[in-house]
């Protein structure tokens, strides 16, 4: 199962200094919520993406906690301010502290 | 009394016992602001804080959700974090963020999942320690907890 698991990212290439560029994640996990259950009649266990971080140059950018509330496939948007070119890094955690790594570089034009 | 009238208020009884414990599993808006208090310390004032959802969600799997909080995202005056949580699902919370500067606009989108009709409630803390509130009711058709 874990082979599908794959993070997607939209992220622009290229900005001016001190943009202020939006962020487009997705990583394709189930989010078993822990409330489901399975076609033996019992309780699927929870397992979640439950954070998501992100730095840019190695400095924190964002900290996501996600709960079971949170749709399968996570999506997130948010917002970074570019003041000089880099790389911005994600870093998403299951419950089973598997993780998935991604980057995207950004030039400062 | 007459035997159908003993029957209708113990079936009425019934339905009620019925609607309690089904709730009771459940997070309330009691749970859901016990939730908040444990990770924003304080009283939260309106305003400051918007939250853009469907008013009516026809598939409560995948509500696309946007929280956006007021705030110039400098070193002096930033959002520390997001709070969001729903009174109406299995567990109050739905999800953290935590924000340095470098975000240069607190905002977030996201898709959530609601069991039922329910009220979606965001806390924004500042560096500052102050805490904003809104919410934002969401009609659900189809419930997303898989039950």
């Amino acid at each position: 199962m874990s082979d599908d698991i794959k993070p997607r990212l939209r992220v622009p290439a290229t900005a001016k200094k001190g943009e202020v560029v939006e962020v487009k994640t997705l990583i394709t996990h189930p989010m078993e919520n822990g409330q489901r259950k399975g076609a033996d009649g019992k309780i699927v266990p929870r397992l979640i993406v439950n954070s998501l971080k992100v730095t840019y140059n190695g400095k924190p950018v964002l900290n996501a906690t996600l709960e079971p509330a949170i749709a399968a496939n996570p999506y997130l948007a948010f917002f970074l301010k570019v003041e000089e070119s880099g790389t911005l890094k994600f870093t998403w955690t299951d419950d089973n502290k598997q993780s998935w790594d991604a980057e995207s570089k950004i030039d400062v034009a | 009394m007459t035997r159908t009238a003993t029957l209708g208020r113990r079936s009425a009884l019934l339905a009620i016992a019925g609607v309690l414990a089904s709730r009771g599993a459940w997070a309330t808006p009691d749970a859901t602001r016990d939730w908040l208090a444990g990770l924003a310390k304080g009283t939260p004032k309106d305003g400051k804080v918007t939250l853009k959802a469907p008013e009516i969600a026809e598939n409560g799997n995948a509500v696309p959700l946007t929280v956006t909080v007021e705030s110039e995202m400098s070193e002096k005056s930033f959002v520390k974090a997001i709070y969001i949580a729903a009174d109406g699902n299995p567990n109050p919370g739905v999800a953290i963020y935590e924000f340095t500067p470098l975000a240069g606009k607190a905002e977030v989108s996201m898709r959530v999942r609601l069991a039922q009709t329910q009220k979606l409630v965001a806390v924004a803390e500042m560096n500052d320690g102050s805490l904003y509130t809104a919410s934002r009711e969401v009609k659900v058709t189809i419930g997303g907890c898989g039950g």
